[in-house]
């Protein structure tokens, strides 16, 4: 029973703890199934948030095996994507829906 | 047309990959095939409507309602798979006699069906509302729509083949050692969920601790490969795990082990004060 008190203190304790602050805003459109920007730069070591605009019709997921993320973004709608931080290299994404041209990635420099 | 047939096979494998060890668990129980088509039926609908409201779910809490709902998902399909093994750990003998006894399904036991039917309705929920707003957005786009429909329905029947081959695959291993099989299965295949399901909490901005990457072997099996994805359903295969992923996947495997340790235990107790 005191395992448990411990952990569910331990729990709620990471639940609350401030995420890393200092986490930086980025936007990628997609329009006509292409990223815009196709190369993000964004800063190493920091936590990157991006907001992710679909601009056309039909949704599209919004994924990454390399920051491993996965998101299905509605048409005509946003989806916010958080990851890092990371290390200084280049890191692949892709639109799952429209393989073909939904292709980008993230610069850490 | 191949496109479509490729990515929905994709979805529909991950879900049939889990409904054939399912089905291969519960040999032996009589009506599991009634829980499990209500199951997949529930989770179709479901997937369903969560795609029609997944404009809705993705603004929710801060932009975070995709994430939190998927790690939700994941975590009750991880609570039903470490009901089930426990139920199991304490029923699977008595089930294995009485199928070696009379070589068909009689055993009354309406209790892991329930759990697994669950998992079954989850795991078609979660790959099906990918499925589902892939198709939608097909038919919203209009141009060659019927190629792209038919790429997709033969992916839904190439999955279901998939499970098919998964589940007769399981049911020849030997009576007596198909309980110790997957009930190892459903043990890995919790733990892959539950590390999922923490990584979702992480996208979502929630625990964002131990987030270093243990080791990256994407060199040597990528996830988005077909073998990749196949491994990351059914043991959480991962190419750059977190430490709290990996944390949270050994935790699972040692609770199922403690939960399975109970229950076996408990029958001999009762029976002892009994006497």
């Amino acid at each position: 029973m005191r395992h448990l008190i411990a952990l569910a203190s331990l729990a709620a304790f990471l639940a609350l703890a401030p995420a890393h602050a200092s986490a930086q805003s980025f936007t990628i459109t997609i329009k006509d199934h292409r990223f815009t920007p196709a190369e993000l730069k964004v800063p190493a070591g920091k936590r990157i948030t991006v907001t992710v605009a679909n601009d056309d019709a039909t949704p599209e997921e919004f994924e990454s095996h390399v920051l491993k993320f996965e998101k299905v973004i509605p048409g005509k709608s946003k989806g916010i994507v958080r990851f890092g931080p990371l290390k200084p290299g280049r890191y692949k994404f892709f639109g799952e829906y429209h393989e073909d041209t939904a292709q980008g990635a993230v610069v850490v420099e | 047309m191949l496109g479509a047939l490729i990515i929905v096979f994709r979805e529909v494998i991950e879900a049939g990959l889990i409904i054939g060890i399912v089905m291969a668990a519960t040999r032996g129980v009589a009506g599991r095939g009634r829980f499990v088509t209500y199951g997949i039926v529930a989770g179709v609908l479901g997937a369903t409507l969560v795609a029609c409201f997944a404009g809705v779910i993705s603004q929710a809490f801060a932009g975070s309602g995709q994430e939190l709902f998927n790690a939700t998902v994941l975590s009750i399909a991880v609570v039903m798979l470490m009901w089930h093994n426990a139920w199991m750990a304490r029923h699977g003998r008595e089930i294995a006699a009485e199928m070696r006894q009379i070589g068909a399904a009689v055993t009354e036991g309406a209790k892991p069906l329930t759990a697994l039917a669950v998992v079954v309705g989850l795991a078609v929920l979660r790959e099906g509302s990918e499925v589902v707003l892939f198709l939608y957005g097909i038919f919203a786009s209009g141009t060659s729509g019927m190629a792209l429909l038919v790429g997709g329905v033969l992916g839904v029947i190439a999955g279901a083949a998939f499970t098919a081959l998964t589940y007769f695959g399981l049911v020849a291993i030997p009576t007596r050692h198909i309980f110790t099989v997957t009930t190892g299965l459903i043990a890995l295949l919790a733990a892959g969920l539950a590390a999922q399901a923490v990584q979702f909490l992480n996208n979502g901005g929630y625990f964002v601790v131990l987030d270093r990457t243990v080791w990256d072997t994407s060199w040597l099996l990528s996830e988005g490969s077909l073998f990749g994805r196949l491994l990351h359903t059914l043991i959480g295969y991962t190419e750059r795990p977190s430490e709290l992923q990996l944390v949270v996947y050994i935790g699972t495997l040692v609770v199922m082990y403690l939960l399975m340790r109970i229950a076996r235990r408990q029958p001999q107790q009762r029976m002892a004060a009994a006497e």
